[in-house]
């Protein structure tokens, strides 16, 4: 064992930025990859001093114990609010939001859109497991027809419940957005990708040319009774044919002098 | 009303417009419109606003002020109120000087973030240009939200330190004091306003300009709790409201309550009008104050000796000043544009040592001078 402890076989290691902290996250659960993954892009970047970030309500309330920065926790569904007034007030900042599908795509649906329609130029971390998982496994906008929730418990019925909601989707088609990618951690090939998305977006935001969105469709396997290896199963065979995975923007923000003509005579 | 345009009556003629650094000057200028200038001139760091009537002057003058190009204040018209009371959040955690302004529908709207403001103990400014309700009711002036300010108003036990400008002066005036005060107690300040000091014109002396913080007077007046990007000389700052542990949190409660104290102790700022050979007394802030003061000179003329205080601050709510005119006034009126509000808090501070009682106005409505005397003969004097 001595033999192998060497700096010189050091293969991985923990990011600086990931605090000791035992995170609070359920064997299996998305979350803790993500966090790692922006653990080590800012530690790459060297922008722990010039990152504010924000935190939702729901299971990644607890965002602020783990990622050693300085954070702001939100109201339900508000992140890209506060978000907005942080980079606008300190635009030499790096600013994230890192929020759920019921922070964001049902609470929060408002502060999203208006925040990407106005080409914020912050990135928004949008973790989509199709539920609430903090609150008990509650039916989410995002939630497939005929998933079971609590609050669906013989299946979303789009009659009773309205039809899945895809932000990302609207997200694509407003002008402020820059970049809008869906990701997802289940495999090490898909950790890689997201990693790479999630370091674009960062490295947009350096270029303000607009508000980037990464979607990572994720599991719960508490809320969704599942091991963590069903839950990856049943998203890859449910979860990522509503939610393929993919870039759906991978541009800038429209170009403002487009919207002058309609009213130049 | 004097005239309808706008004079500027510059103190110093031939700076002009030119050099911001050092121009106080007077103005024939809107209580709303005032907001918007003394936020510019205070140094405020950014607005975040919604518009309502009776209070979308603020936001259209600072738009057409394009303060952005001279002081660098940040001017955002956000999607909702919702939405703009946590922008607020999010720049007063910054530590900058940030506020934001509405009227009683909107203000009900940003509870939830004023709450979290509270909750997080950050610095803000919060205006209320009072209309009447309940529900969308009226776009005319009213004090009918004086509970929502001054008892909490969102959820958890917490108070906003409140001020009730009577003129369009102390509009000017408590936006640099309510920064000021809002700093020193990492809390949100509510200026208590209504329609119709909103709405009306007052000469105001302007006030200089002062710059904004720098980033690194940020740094060393809140730099221990902003998020201003984490160094390696600390540990992370963290802006939350939410604490799981019953035992820390009743310890975060008991911070709180002492703060709420200490403003008891040191903030209640009132003001007495002829209260000396008072033998009544009318209670009143804001416009009602105003009127207050015409119907002690009707009262006066008629011999009857009455006096006025006029709270400042609605919290901390001025308890001391009113006890010891409990021990020299025969009774005490409190006048306001409501039901009764303000009165639950001039019996509690009276403690039944004199009979209080309460004539208003709803709907509106601002009382005459005259009725304000006829309520105090019937329900005070007459009374037993």
């Amino acid at each position: 064992m001595e033999n192998i402890r060497k700096t010189e076989n050091l293969v991985y290691q923990k990011s600086k930025i990931l605090t000791d902290n035992t995170m609070h996250y359920c064997p299996g659960c998305s979350h803790s990859v993500v966090h790692k993954l922006i653990a080590q892009i800012i530690e790459e970047m060297g922008i722990q001093e010039k990152t504010i970030a924000v935190a939702p309500v729901g299971c990644a309330v607890f965002a602020y114990n783990y990622i050693d920065i300085d954070w702001q926790e939100a109201a339900h569904g508000r992140a890209p609010a506060l978000a907005t007034a942080i980079k606008r007030l300190m635009p030499d900042k790096f600013v994230f939001t890192y929020q759920g599908d019921g922070d964001l795509a049902s609470i929060g649906a408002a502060e999203t859109l208006h925040a990407c329609n106005r080409g914020e130029n912050i990135v928004i971390v949008f973790i989509n497991n199709g539920m609430y998982g903090m609150t008990g496994g509650q039916m989410a906008p995002t939630t497939l027809v005929g998933m079971k929730t609590s609050t669906s418990p013989y299946g979303r019925d789009i009659d009773l419940n309205g039809y899945p909601l895809k932000m990302t989707d609207i997200v694509a088609q407003l002008p402020g957005t820059a970049y809008v990618t869906r990701q997802s951690v289940h495999k090490a090939s898909n950790i890689r990708k997201c990693k790479k998305a999630i370091k674009k977006a960062f490295e947009i935001q350096k270029k303000n040319v607009g508000t980037s969105f990464i979607e990572v469709v994720s599991t719960c396997s508490s809320g969704w009774k599942m091991s963590p290896l069903e839950a990856n199963k049943w998203m890859e065979k449910h979860m990522m044919r509503f939610y393929p995975l993919g870039d759906l923007k991978d541009s800038e923000r429209d170009n403002p002098d487009d919207y002058k003509k309609y009213i130049e005579d | 009303m004097l005239l309808f345009v706008p004079i500027v009556l510059s103190l110093f003629t031939e700076q002009k417009f030119k050099n911001l650094k050092s121009m106080s000057e007077l103005k024939l200028i809107k209580g709303n419109e005032v907001i918007a200038y003394a936020a510019i001139r205070c140094g405020a760091d950014g607005y975040f606003g919604y518009p309502i009537t009776p209070q979308s002057e603020v936001m259209e003058t600072l738009m057409a002020e394009k303060p952005w190009e001279t002081t660098g204040m940040v001017v955002l018209q956000a999607e909702s109120e919702v939405a703009s009371i946590n922008m607020v959040y999010g720049g007063a955690a910054c530590g900058k000087k940030v506020m934001t302004t509405s009227s009683s529908p909107g203000i009900s709207l940003m509870q939830e973030g004023i709450t979290y403001i509270a909750g997080a103990e950050l610095p803000c400014l919060i205006m209320n240009c009072v209309r009447g309700g309940p529900g969308l009711g009226t776009i005319q002036p009213s004090q009918s939200d004086y509970f929502q300010a001054c008892k909490g108003g969102g959820h958890g036990d917490y108070h906003l330190l409140v001020l009730a400008p009577a003129s369009v002066q102390e509009m000017n005036d408590f936006v640099g004091l309510g920064f000021d005060l809002a700093f020193k107690y990492r809390n949100p300040v509510m200026i208590l306003t209504d329609g119709a000091i909103g709405q009306m014109m007052e000469k105001v002396k302007l006030n200089d300009y002062k710059p904004r913080w720098t980033d690194q007077e940020i740094r060393k007046m809140s730099g221990k709790w902003a998020t201003i990007g984490k160094t390696s000389d600390r540990e992370r700052n963290i802006i939350t409201s939410l604490e799981l542990d019953s035992e820390i949190m009743e310890k975060i409660n008991q911070r709180l309550i002492d703060k709420y104290n200490k403003m008891r102790k040191e903030e209640v700022r009132y003001e007495e009008f002829q209260c000396d050979d008072a033998e009544y007394l009318l209670v009143a802030y804001g416009t009602s104050s105003r009127i207050c003061q015409k119907s002690i000179q009707i009262a006066r003329k008629k011999g009857i000796k009455v006096g006025l205080l006029r709270p400042i601050t609605l919290f901390p709510f001025p308890v001391k000043p009113l006890e010891k005119l409990a021990n020299r006034v025969k009774g005490m009126l409190s006048v306001e544009m409501s039901a009764g509000q303000m009165v639950e808090d001039v019996k509690l501070a009276v403690n039944g040592k004199v009979k209080v009682e309460h004539f208003g106005r709803m709907g509106g409505i601002i009382p005459s001078p005259e009725e304000v005397v006829e309520a105090l003969k019937q329900k005070i004097i007459g009374g037993k």
